[in-house]
Order: C-alpha cells, then sequence, then structure tokens
C-alpha cells in the first residue's frame, strides 16, 4: 500500500502548496489592492488612529490632524474649509476625494518615501506620524480667485484656475458653489451621512470640481487655439489681413442656424486685420479661418494644448476637453469659434493661455509641490513636465500680440473686448468668450483667459461662470463678469 | 521490497528528549503569544501568566510524561506541534475574548471554556494512549463504529436535541452544552473504512476490467462507494453542511484508493464527486449562493437584499491588513469577522500575524500530514497503514477547505480548524485522533519483535508480510 500512500503524500503537499502559494497571493500581492477599498473600514479606523499629515500651501497647513478626546485619536480639520475644499477633498469616514485621495500613502504615512520613519516608529513602538504635502498654491492668487467668484452677485456656480505658465504649477483654483470638509470628516458618522447626502442631491453640485471636472463650450475663447492654427499653417502671421464681414453663411447652409454674425462688433466688411478680428472677437473672421484650415487641422493644434488628453494626476477625475472628430465643414466653422462640439475645462482653456505665455511649450499641470517628511524634510520635488509643444515661438510671440491688442485695443485704435482685465504697469494679453449653451433655458457660458505680464508671463488664468443667478441672461460677458476677476489674480501673483 | 529492507536495517530511536526539547518551544509559543496578547491589547503582560503557563505546561508535562511511558517509540514530533497549534488558538481566542468583552452580541468567557476543553482533550488523549495499547484492536469494532458515526451524523436531525446555528444542522443541544458530532464521527468513520477495507481490498482491487489503460471496479464493488457518496450528499442536503459533505467523501475516496491501489476508484469518485456538485449546485440555492459569493466577494459585500459576503471580505480585508509580518496583537481588528474564533480563526491570525504566521501555522500542519503519512508508510500493518493514512487525509483535507474558503481559494463551507478554532467537539476529538496518530507511529518505530514467533498476522500488507512474520506479541 505504499505506493498509493507516497501518491496520496503528494497530493497532499500540492493541497498545502496551493494554500500558501493563495494566502502569499492574499497577503502580498493583492494586499494593496485590498487596502484600497473605500469600504475597507480597517484602514479608514486605523487613520483615525494616526496623525495624518498635513495638507499645506505656503508655510500654513490647510487641512491637519488635531487630537481628539472621542473614540478616535485625531480629527481631520480644514482651516479654510470652503476656500480649498477641492483642492483638499474630504477625508472622511466613508470615502475620500482630492488630494485626501490622490496622495493617502504619503499623509497617511504609508508611502514607501517614509520607509525610514516607518521603521523609527515600529522599533521606537509609536503609533507614526503621516507626511506632508504641499501644494503649488498660491495664498494670495487663491485669495483672489474665491473672492472674486464670491463677490460675484447671486449664487454663482464657476470656476478660476491660475497656472504658472513656465512650470504648470496650479497657483489657484477655485470653484463655486463649494462644501465644508469639516463637516464630512467629523466623528460623527451619522451627521456625515447626512451632510453627504444633502451634498449628492444639491443640483448645484457643490462636491464637483468645475475647475477640472466641468467641460463646457469655451466660446470665443477658443479663437486663441483657431488664431494659434492660422499662424501654425503659414498663411497668416500677426499682422496680415484676415477675412471679415458682418454676417457668415456657412458652406452647406442655407438657414439662420448656419448664418454667423458678430452681435454687433466692429468687424468690417471684407479683409480686417487680425489684431482687430481677435480684439473684436469676431465671429465671421474665425469661423472663415475654421471653414479654410478644416476641422483636422484644428483638432490636430487644439490636441497639441492638451484637448483629448488626460494630464492631471494630483487630483482625480480629470474630465477630458473635447475637440470633435471628423468635422465637416460647418462644424469645423461652428468649432472654430468655441461652439457645436468643442468642450473644456477652465483648466484646459488657462494651459492654452499658458502654452501661449511659455513660447509654445504646454508644461503639464500639476498640484502637488513637493512631499515632506513629518519634520518638514523634503523627500520628493515635484519636477515640472513638458506636456507639448503647441506652437512655434514665433507663432506664440505673434498670438501674445494680437491677446495684448485684446486689452490694450489695435494699433489702429480699435478697441478690445478683453479691456476689463488690464492692469496698470504691466502688460497684460486677455481673451474674453460668451459660450452659447445651445439650450434656450439656459444662459450662455461667460469665459475669460489671460496672461501676464506679456514679455514676461508668470501666471496665466482662465474665469468659467457657468450660471450667474444675480445677472441678466443678456448681460452675462466674458469680459465684463471675468475680466476683473483674472485681474485680481493676476496682481497677486505678480506683486 | 525496499521498504521492508529499510524496516529491518534500522532501528528507530525512541527520540523522547527531542520531543520534550520541541514541546518547551511549542510551549514558548502558547505562551509567549498568551504574553504578547496581554501588551499588544492591554499593555502589560497579563497577571495570570504564571498561572496560566504553568497550567499549560502541566497539561504538556502530563501527555509528554505519559507518552514517554506508554508509547516510547511514538513520533516526537506530533505532541509538540499539536500544542503549539493548541496554544496559540488559546491565545487568539483570549485576543478576541478581549475585544468580544464590551460587545453584548459577542460570546464572552471564551478562553476560559477553551482551557477546559483542552484538559479534556489532554485527559483523552491520555486515556487513549493508555487504554488503546495496540491500535489493531479498533478492528473489532468495524462495524460498531461505523454504525455509530452514521448515528452521530443523524443525530443533529432529531427533533429537540438538533439545532441549527449559522444554517448547518450539524449541532446538538443537550442542556447547556451543544456538541459537534460531525467532529466526533470522523474518527468512528476512519476506523469503519479501515476495518473494512482491510477485510475486502482483494474484492475491491483485483475483479474489474480495464477500460482506456485505467482498471475500473466491478459494478457489484461500487455498492459501498455509491453509499458513502449517498451519505455525503445526504449531510449536503439535509444538514447543509458542504464541509463535511466533501471532508467525508475524500476521505473515503483516498482510503479505498490506497486499500486497493488503484487510481481507477480515483477516477470514479471524482466524476461522482464533480456530479454530485454540479447537481447541488443546480438544485440547491445555498450551494450556488456560495458558489456566486466565491466568486464575486465584492459584488455580494453590505448587501442589503440578499447573500452578504461580509464575513468572507472582512476576513479578506483583515488578511490582506495584516500583509507579511501583520499588525500585531491588538494591533488588528479581527472583531470585524463574525465567527472569528471558531471558522475564520485563520483570518484573524493573518491580520495580526501576518503571512509569516499564516504560513508557519500551515506549515504546522503540513507537519502533522508528513508524520502521520511518514507512520503510515512505516506501518506494519494494513489496518494502521489505513488509519493513518486516513487521519492524515482527514487532516489535510480539513485544514485545506477551512483555509482554503477563508483566504478564497475555494468556495467557503463552515469546518473548523484542528487545534485553533474554538470549540469542544473539535478539540477534544482532535486530540483523540492525535493520540491514536502517536499509537500507530508506536508500534511502526518499535523495534521488530522476536521474528520466530507468532504466527499469521490478519492478513493485512502483502509486502510486509513477506519478510515480516508480525505475532500478537507487541500487544500487552
Amino acid at each position: 500500500m505504499n505506493k498509493p500512500i507516497r501518491t496520496i503524500s503528494t497530493f497532499c503537499l500540492l493541497l498545502f502548496v496551493a494554500l500558501m502559494v493563495n494566502a502569499t497571493w492574499l497577503q502580498y500581492w493583492k494586499s494593496d489592492s485590498y487596502d484600497k477599498d473605500p469600504r475597507n473600514r480597517r484602514v479608514i479606523e486605523a487613520a483615525y488612529s494616526r496623525e495624518r499629515g498635513a495638507i499645506l500651501v505656503g508655510r500654513e497647513p490647510i487641512a491637519e490632524s488635531v487630537e481628539s478626546d472621542d473614540d478616535y485619536d485625531f480629527l481631520r480639520t480644514y482651516d479654510e474649509p470652503f476656500k480649498y475644499a477641492h483642492e483638499t477633498g474630504y477625508f472622511s469616514f466613508y470615502d475620500q476625494t482630492g488630494i485626501e485621495r490622490s496622495q493617502n500613502d504619503v499623509l497617511s504615512g504609508d508611502d514607501d518615501l517614509l520607509f525610514v520613519n516607518k521603521l523609527v516608529d515600529l522599533l521606537s513602538n509609536k503609533s507614526g506620524k503621516g507626511g506632508n504635502v504641499l501644494l503649488t498654491l498660491d495664498r494670495e492668487a487663491q485669495d483672489a480667485a474665491y473672492a472674486g467668484l464670491d463677490d460675484l452677485p447671486g449664487d454663482v456656480e464657476a470656476s478660476v484656475v491660475a497656472i504658472q505658465p513656465s512650470t504648470g504649477k496650479i497657483l489657484a483654483m477655485a470653484s463655486l458653489p463649494s462644501f465644508d470638509p469639516n463637516k464630512l470628516a467629523s466623528h460623527d458618522f451619522s451627521a456625515v451621512r447626512t451632510d453627504y447626502d444633502r451634498l449628492q442631491a444639491d443640483e448645484t453640485e457643490p462636491l464637483l470640481n468645475r475647475a477640472i471636472q466641468t467641460t463646457l463650450p469655451p466660446g470665443s475663447t477658443f479663437k486663441l487655439v483657431t488664431a494659434a492654427a492660422a499662424l501654425e499653417s503659414g498663411k497668416y502671421d500677426a499682422d496680415s489681413d484676415v477675412p471679415g464681414g458682418a454676417t457668415y453663411q456657412l458652406p452647406q447652409t442655407s438657414d439662420d442656424s448656419g448664418l454667423i454674425d458678430n452681435e454687433g462688433r466692429s468687424c468690417g466688411s471684407d479683409k480686417i486685420p487680425f489684431e482687430q478680428a481677435l480684439a473684436q472677437s469676431c465671429n465671421t473672421t474665425f469661423a472663415q479661418l475654421g471653414v479654410e484650415l478644416g476641422g483636422d487641422a484644428l483638432r490636430e493644434q487644439a490636441d497639441a494644448f492638451g484637448f483629448d488628453q488626460h494630464y492631471l494626476d494630483d487630483l482625480s477625475p480629470q474630465a477630458i476637453s473635447h475637440f470633435p472628430e471628423n468635422a465637416t465643414e460647418p462644424e469645423a466653422g461652428q468649432s472654430a469659434i468655441g461652439q457645436f462640439d468643442v468642450r473644456a475645462t477652465p483648466l484646459q482653456m488657462a494651459m492654452v493661455a499658458a502654452g501661449i505665455a511659455n513660447q509654445g511649450v504646454v508644461m503639464k499641470p500639476y498640484i502637488v509641490d513637493s512631499i515632506q517628511s513629518p519634520e518638514l524634510e523634503t523627500l520628493k520635488q515635484t519636477d515640472p513636465e513638458e506636456l507639448d509643444r503647441a506652437v512655434s515661438a514665433e507663432t506664440a510671440d505673434g498670438l501674445t500680440q494680437l491677446m495684448v491688442a485684446t486689452v490694450e485695443g489695435t494699433s489702429n485704435g480699435v478697441p478690445g473686448t478683453a479691456g476689463p482685465a488690464a492692469i496698470p504697469g504691466v502688460t497684460v494679453a486677455g481673451k474674453t468668450g460668451t459660450a452659447q449653451s445651445g439650450q434656450d433655458d439656459v444662459p450662455p457660458y461667460a469665459w475669460f483667459v489671460s496672461f501676464a505680464p506679456a514679455q514676461d508671463p508668470e501666471v496665466a488664468v482662465a474665469v468659467m461662470i457657468q450660471k450667474i443667478d444675480g445677472v441678466e441672461r443678456g448681460e452675462i460677458a466674458g469680459g465684463l463678469l471675468g475680466g476683473p476677476i483674472a485681474k485680481a489674480v493676476m496682481e497677486a501673483v505678480i506683486k | 521490497m525496499s521498504q521492508a529492507g529499510f524496516v529491518m536495517g534500522f532501528v528507530h530511536r525512541r527520540r523522547r528528549g527531542a520531543e520534550l526539547f520541541l514541546l518547551v518551544l511549542a510551549l514558548a509559543v502558547g505562551i509567549g503569544a498568551y504574553a504578547a496578547v496581554g501588551v499588544g491589547v492591554e499593555g502589560e503582560v497579563p497577571a495570570d501568566i504564571v498561572g496560566y503557563g504553568a497550567g499549560l505546561a502541566a497539561l504538556a508535562l502530563i501527555a509528554h510524561v505519559v507518552v514517554r511511558m506508554v508509547a516510547p517509540y511514538a513520533d516526537p514530533v506530533l505532541l509538540p506541534v499539536v500544542t503549539a497549534l493548541n496554544g496559540l488558538g488559546l491565545a487568539v481566542i483570549h485576543r478576541l475574548d478581549l475585544v468580544y468583552a464590551d460587545n453584548p452580541l459577542k460570546p464572552h468567557g471564551l478562553p476560559h471554556k477553551q482551557l477546559t476543553w483542552m484538559t479534556l482533550g489532554v485527559i483523552l488523549f491520555v486515556a487513549t494512549l493508555v487504554l488503546l495499547r495496540d491500535h489493531r484492536v479498533l478492528t473489532r469494532f468495524t462495524y460498531t463504529s461505523g454504525l455509530g458515526a452514521i448515528l452521530l451524523l443523524l443525530l443533529p436531525l432529531v427533533p429537540g436535541i438538533g439545532d441549527t446555528i449559522n444554517g448547518a444542522k450539524i449541532w446538538i443541544s443537550v442542556g447547556p452544552f451543544s456538541f459537534q458530532p460531525g467532529e466526533v464521527s470522523k474518527l468512528l468513520l476512519v476506523v469503519a473504512f479501515a476495518g473494512y477495507l482491510v477485510l475486502h481490498r482483494d474484492a475491491l482491487a483485483l475483479a474489474g476490467r480495464r477500460v482506456a489503460g485505467i482498471d475500473l471496479p466491478r459494478g457489484r464493488d461500487l455498492g459501498p462507494i455509491l453509499a458513502m457518496w449517498l451519505v455525503s450528499l445526504g449531510i449536503l442536503v439535509f444538514q447543509r453542511d458542504l464541509g463535511s459533505s466533501l471532508l467525508f467523501f475524500g476521505l473515503f475516496l483516498v482510503m479505498l484508493y490506497v486499500a486497493t491501489e488503484r487510481a481507477g476508484w480515483l477516477v470514479v469518485g471524482a466524476l461522482l464527486f464533480f456530479g454530485g456538485a454540479t447537481m447541488a449546485y443546480q438544485l440547491f440555492g445555498h450551494v450556488q449562493t456560495r458558489v456566486n459569493i466565491w466568486l464575486h466577494p465584492m459584488t455580494y459585500f453590505n448587501n442589503q437584499d440578499g447573500p452578504d459576503s461580509g464575513q468572507l471580505v472582512e476576513s479578506l480585508f483583515g488578511m490582506a491588513w495584516g500583509g507579511l509580518i501583520g499588525r500585531g496583537f491588538g494591533g488588528g481588528s479581527p472583531e470585524r469577522v463574525p465567527f472569528a474564533e471558531s471558522d475564520f480563526i485563520i483570518s484573524a491570525i493573518g491580520e495580526e500575524l501576518g503571512l509569516t504566521g499564516v504560513i508557519a501555522v500551515i506549515l504546522c500542519y503540513g507537519l502533522i500530514v508528513e508524520r502521520a503519512l511518514r507512520a503510515a508508510l512505516i506501518c506494519r500493518d494494513g489496518f494502521g497503514k489505513l488509519m493513518a493514512t486516513g487521519l492524515a487525509a482527514i487532516f489535510a483535507l480539513q485544514v485545506f477547505v477551512v483555509i482554503g474558503g477563508v483566504t478564497r481559494l475555494i468556495p467557503l463551507t463552515g469546518l473548523t480548524t484542528p487545534f485553533l478554532s474554538y470549540g469542544g467537539s473539535s478539540l477534544v476529538a482532535n486530540w483523540v485522533i492525535a493520540a491514536v496518530l502517536l499509537r500507530i507511529s508506536d508500534q511502526a518505530r518499535r523495534p521488530v519483535p522476536d521474528l520466530s514467533t507468532g504466527d499469521d498476522d490478519d492478513g493485512a500488507d502483502q509486502q510486509a508480510t513477506q519478510l515480516i512474520k508480525m505475532g500478537g506479541g507487541s500487544r500487552p
């Protein structure tokens, strides 16, 4: 009987090996993915009993853990809750968002960067403190951005993004309406539930970070991309004359829906200077340029600025800005003025401005400046990265010239639509936009993008106002509403 | 044939000193774990550590001394491994009891009860060794134990004493005591199978025809295997106990195969098993639920209206949370897993002692199985060989089914983890099984008695009988 006993021994060996391999698979290879499951209370409970690292702007924390004397050892608190809610995100018992989520490993102290700290804590039998995350945000710029939106009359749904053109650092990112992450981080879990359900049910979507998660037609601000494609094509330069006219009937159309006009702005009758076309935001000009360049060239140019791409790793989810594929001639004409199916986030439009400001090179945007140990020693510094070269340096100069004319007026005396963003003593480059929502009951969206100083840009800004209760529908205009906010943010950075 | 030469040319040493040394290590595991629980959960070494340690050491020492006296040639590794597992189990149960104390829904006083059961287990261990001086005596009880096993398995179905706990009708309650008769019937079944097969192995082995290179058994010989299959299915259907059903059928197959040396039985058995499993899956909702939860645990997690995979997922979360070295006693939340003290004790170990602890436990079980199979290999009589193989197989299968279920290798079935889990019937039964294994290994390792005396043994093993004449001389 020994032969079958040996066979059975082998069989038993296989059973035990299978158990050990499976245990290793579960506890070693798969353990990370189980730990990351938001329903895993162990991880969250442990996080509540450890001093989580701080999220810093400048030297001051905007999110930190303070000792608490209830069931858990530490309470997460947010010092300026509404202003930074969309960057920090919230740290609740049920879920996390924003930096709290994307940098969770660092903040909780689990990241490999903190290995030495972890080891020391383990040996000294202390429960470890998490690492800190320093953001790229600029306190003054963020104050200006948030205050600018908050001071608009009535309830608003709007967002501001400011980027440092040379690096891609996000200097300001505000989104309204906002929420109080302190309420979601509370240890009173039923109150957290109630508040979360309320925020979820709110039609104005306070939890949404409109700066990166809302895509809307960019309207006339997209003319920057069309102008970039026109200059890159070699057929035009900043001093060329471009087609103008009071109205333009799109090819293959014959009715009103295909008729482009300029809503009364001064766009000549035949040829007009490029400066005037952008300064007066001439729909007829850019629709014609779009038809002439074609949908593919426009899409290629838009993609070079970051459309149809994922580029933001620090906050998620990032909505993908979109330019329609295989646009027909009339679609290309509509798209060239930022209508039809073109969709962009405020961050994307800020990147268009920043790309032009940075001699044509679009930098990958980021908000995590560095990772610090609990002792504030820098462990990892984010290096700026090039995303793409959108246009040549010459084209960028040409576009800058056109955008400056849009703020200051053209050389032949035509005033610019972006005047409200002008800063005394500083050359500002800008572009307004007012995009039709396409729905009768939804008012137009107001946009504004700019950068300054034009010669040596330090900041590029995009302002988007999706909905504003306190302003009559007919008076919603990018320059008037967005210009002053962009100006305030640029001043905050430059001064 | 080489086997016989090996037996003749080699005299096993008693190795009782080695056993004592290993026992000290095992006690260090048990008492150390108990102290670590105190330090980890309450921040100090438990006040009763000396009393507790002395108690545990006394039990182990009594067992050792008895082995030294009545089974001097017994395998030296089995007792220490069993002691280590039992000690670790006690510590983990103590750790869980400390957190259960605040929760009125959880059971209380577990470590004390478990220690009482362990004492009873050791007493029965000693009694078994003292009373059972030769395992072959058990052949007399072949049919008695078979009947006993079936009666015990049927007991939970009797109204009045049968008790349904967690959906499985495998309990009987008499007064304040509840008891899982299935645990005891394991041993009885092994005795019954071994006795039956030793007598009928020739008929089962030799008749039959060869199909496609595999010797298939004769139709009329299929009787017992079909009967066992039906019993297993009966357990599955009427008691809803997937684990025991699989365990008993697997045990029977292994023993049948070892007795007849014919792989054909395995083929037939495997076909019957998969046929039965498929049928059960299609016919019974609770089997489907188990399989679905196994395949998609995350989908059923916190499921409000229907089957909930909370226990399995919390166990997976816990083990993943434990990682390589674990959170340390008191550092995890094993109480999140329902029944962490019994079926899911391995998840509590995985969470707080990590993969390291889990592998160590699996290796301990592997050692028990390996030692049992080694005893089977060198045993001189067929009955002993079959018993040892059967007991080894039951350990291996039970450990595989329960740890595999908890770690999501196979669908979850309720079984206890031998020696670790909280539960009197399981612990006591396993101590008796350990005693039987020690007895068989003592017989196997004992120097061959005088070769010239004695007559033919009960026609057990062919290989052995060709060279070794074994009489009843080993019987006192």
